[in-house]
This record gives C-alpha cells, structure tokens and sequence, in this order.
C-alpha cells in the first residue's frame, strides 16, 4: 500500500470513530488503537502516540464549549489533574517495560468496560450530604447552573477520587486513550458530583492528562506524522461533524452500534494478546 | 475567565490544525508513492523528536517537521490552559491553587522540553 493510500483510508476510518465517538459520548479515542493495530497493521507504539494527539484535539475542542456554559469546575479539575499528571508519566514509564501482548489485555478489558457503563442508565445524585473535609479545605463545592437556576452541590470521596485519578493517568498513557470512563467513574461514583459537572469536568482534564504523556512520547518517536495526522483530522472532522449533528441524532441506536463495534474490538485484542499476534 | 479559557483551547485546536493540514498535504504530496510500512516501531532521527529540532526543521520547511509543528502546538494547547489558569488564581491570589497549579504546570513543560517521564 502506498502512503497516500494508506493515509487517505486511516483518515476515513478515523472520521469515523471521530463521529461515532462524539454522538454517542463515549469519545473516539478507545477505538483509533484497536483500528490501527488490528486493521492497518501498526505497531502499537505509533497507534497509541496517535491516538493520545487525536484526543487531546477532540477534548480541547469540546471543552471549549463546555467550560463557557458552566458546568466545568476548574478547581477540581486542576487539582485531581496533579494526580493524572503523575500517574501518565508512571504510565510512560511502564509503557516501556510493559510486553505488548500484555496491554492488548488490558486493552480489551477497558473495552469491554467501556461497552458495560455506557448501556447502563444514569442515575442523577443527591447532593445536599455535607461534603468531605478536603472538599472544604480545597474549596472544591460549587454550584452548576439548571432549569431553576444555579444549583449549589457538595463533594464527597476526596481522597478515593485523587487515587482513581492516578489510575485513569496511568491507563491514559499505557494505552493511548482519554480514560473518560475511568475519570467520569471517580467523579461521579465517588466524589458525587452532579452528571454534567462529572462529565465536562472530566473532558475538561483529558488534554492535560493526555498531553503529559504525549510529551514523553514525542521525544521517544511514538508520535509519527505519517499516522498522527491523518488520524488527527479525521477524529477532530468527524467529532466536529458530530456535534452539528448531535440534536438531530438517534442517539440510543447510535449507542448500540458503537457498543457492538466496541465489543467485536475488544474481543479481537483480547485475542491478539493471548495468542501474542499484535 | 472561562471564556477566556474557552477561547484559547478553540485557537489552539484551530491553529494546529491549520498546521497539521499545510504540513500534511506536502508531507504525503512529497512521500505519498513510498510504501506504508508501520508494522516495526523505529525511532525517527533525533531532529524530529525534540521540541528544538522540529522548530529548526519547520524554518527549513520540511514538510514532516512543519506536519509534527503542528502536532506540538497541539500537545502544547492544554499545557498553556494550565498557563492561564495559573494567572487566573494569581490575579484571585488564590495561594493554594497557585501552588496547586504550579505543580501541574512544571510537570507538563518539563515532560514536553526533556521529554523525560
């Protein structure tokens, strides 16, 4: 295959997840990986480098939006981001002693997860508990704004929170990905915040939290042009394409198709990674 | 503040992808008939792997260094968020998220420019 070729089909394929990723909310990140490997035949180092750029593109450019309308707290963003920040350098780490057959483990079990929390429905908070201590000294609790106006919440889980942050840094290196999932879970499971806050908090961190291990990762050579760009405006047209798109959507069935395709790929790296083939 | 933050990561996005795309149309206009071949991880050249080389690289307009430019600016937009939130907590002199995001600041700019984790 020529590069031109090459490059035009990772694009198509990448303005694909790009779309698929942004309508359902479970971002396009988690399947570049498993797209380039398994169908393009990219060593995984390349894939993750791409990937980490693609999702620093869609996080910036929907966090964007998201921080103008109020929902986003930037403090607790900021300081769950020291421990996303650690945790993706010790994720850079251990990428380079990791074996690969390993990560496609892991891959796929994220995949997997992925798949489960996103067909399971969302239950909203009760959030007048008094908050934790650490939320106080932080100065973490704040108020999002609804339908009758700014509604002030407390936050619970500091500490538990903090540490699944580390988590989701260290995923988020090793292989490539936002880890929403993980980020999303330690806010709204632990720390209780309301959905929308969770939500757009945690995207508002992806691009710091991806970026630190992109940094590492450009000096070793895990960021190839060739591959990182047109994966970059692939996802980045395809997300953008995506919100235009959103209001008009069958989300629920959208949702079901990517779960499927998030399945079929986890099931596919399991299998590269027990029998070793990636 | 928040528009402000807002504002900066749409520039940032939009500045590298403008990058990325003039970058990319002489990279595979100029490569495009070569074999794709990414089966086997292989270092580039040390030029296109620091921030330095990439910048002296895209002075020379060669087109893989202007393409990774744009990537760079990317990878930097959220690390200069982080830059203006530390001027907003100074401005608030907030000491706490000053020290806080300090912290996280120094860690990003030092993972980009030595690039060690």
């Amino acid at each position: 295959m020529s590069l031109l070729l090459f490059a035009a089909l990772v694009a198509v394929g990448s303005f694909g997840a790009g779309l698929l990723g942004s309508l359902t909310g479970l971002g396009g990140g988690i399947v570049v990986v498993p797209m380039l490997t398994i169908l393009f035949h990219v060593d995984l180092k390349y894939a993750i480098g791409a990937s980490l750029v693609s999702v620093i593109a869609t996080s910036s450019g929907a966090a964007a939006a998201y921080v103008r309308e109020g929902y986003t707290n930037v403090r607790i963003g900021i300081f769950l981001e020291v421990a996303t920040t650690v945790g993706a350098f010790t994720g850079a780490v251990l990428a380079g002693f990791v074996p690969t057959s390993a990560l496609a483990v892991l891959f796929g079990v994220v995949l997997l997860f992925s798949a489960y929390r996103s067909s399971r429905p969302r239950e909203e908070h009760v959030t007048a508990q008094p908050p934790h201590p650490w939320a106080v000294r932080l100065r973490l609790n704040g108020s999002y704004p609804t339908t009758d106006g700014m509604q002030p919440y407390n936050v619970q889980g500091v500490p538990a929170g903090f540490v699944m942050m580390f988590a989701a840094g260290i995923l988020s290196a090793l292989l490539g990905i936002g880890s929403g999932v993980v980020k999303v879970l330690a806010m709204d499971g632990r720390m209780q915040l309301p959905f929308k806050v969770s939500t757009t908090t945690s995207n508002f961190m992806i691009g710091v939290t991806a970026a630190a291990s992109a940094g590492v990762y450009l000096h070793r050579g895990y960021i190839e042009p060739e591959i990182a760009v047109p994966v970059m405006l692939g996802v980045l047209g395809g997300a953008l394409l995506g919100a235009k798109v959103l209001a008009r959507a069958r989300t629920d069935v959208l949702r079901k198709v990517f779960t499927v395709v998030v399945v079929v790929l986890a099931v596919e790296m399991l299998y590269k990674g027990v029998t070793g083939g990636l | 503040m928040e528009q402000l933050i807002g504002r900066l990561l749409q520039v940032g996005v939009l500045l590298a992808a403008v990058v990325v795309t003039a970058g990319g149309i002489a990279l595979f206009a100029h490569y495009g008939s070569q074999p794709a071949d990414f089966r086997v991880f292989v270092p580039r050249v040390a030029a296109l792997r620091s921030v330095g080389g990439i910048l002296a690289g895209a002075r020379a307009l060669d087109s893989r260094s202007v393409a990774q430019l744009g990537l760079v600016l990317l990878i930097a937009t959220p690390v200069a968020r982080v830059a203006l939130t530390l001027v907003a907590f100074i401005y608030q002199r907030d000491r706490l998220y000053v020290a806080i995001t300090t912290l996280v600041l120094a860690l990003l700019v030092y993972g980009l420019v030595w690039g060690r984790a």
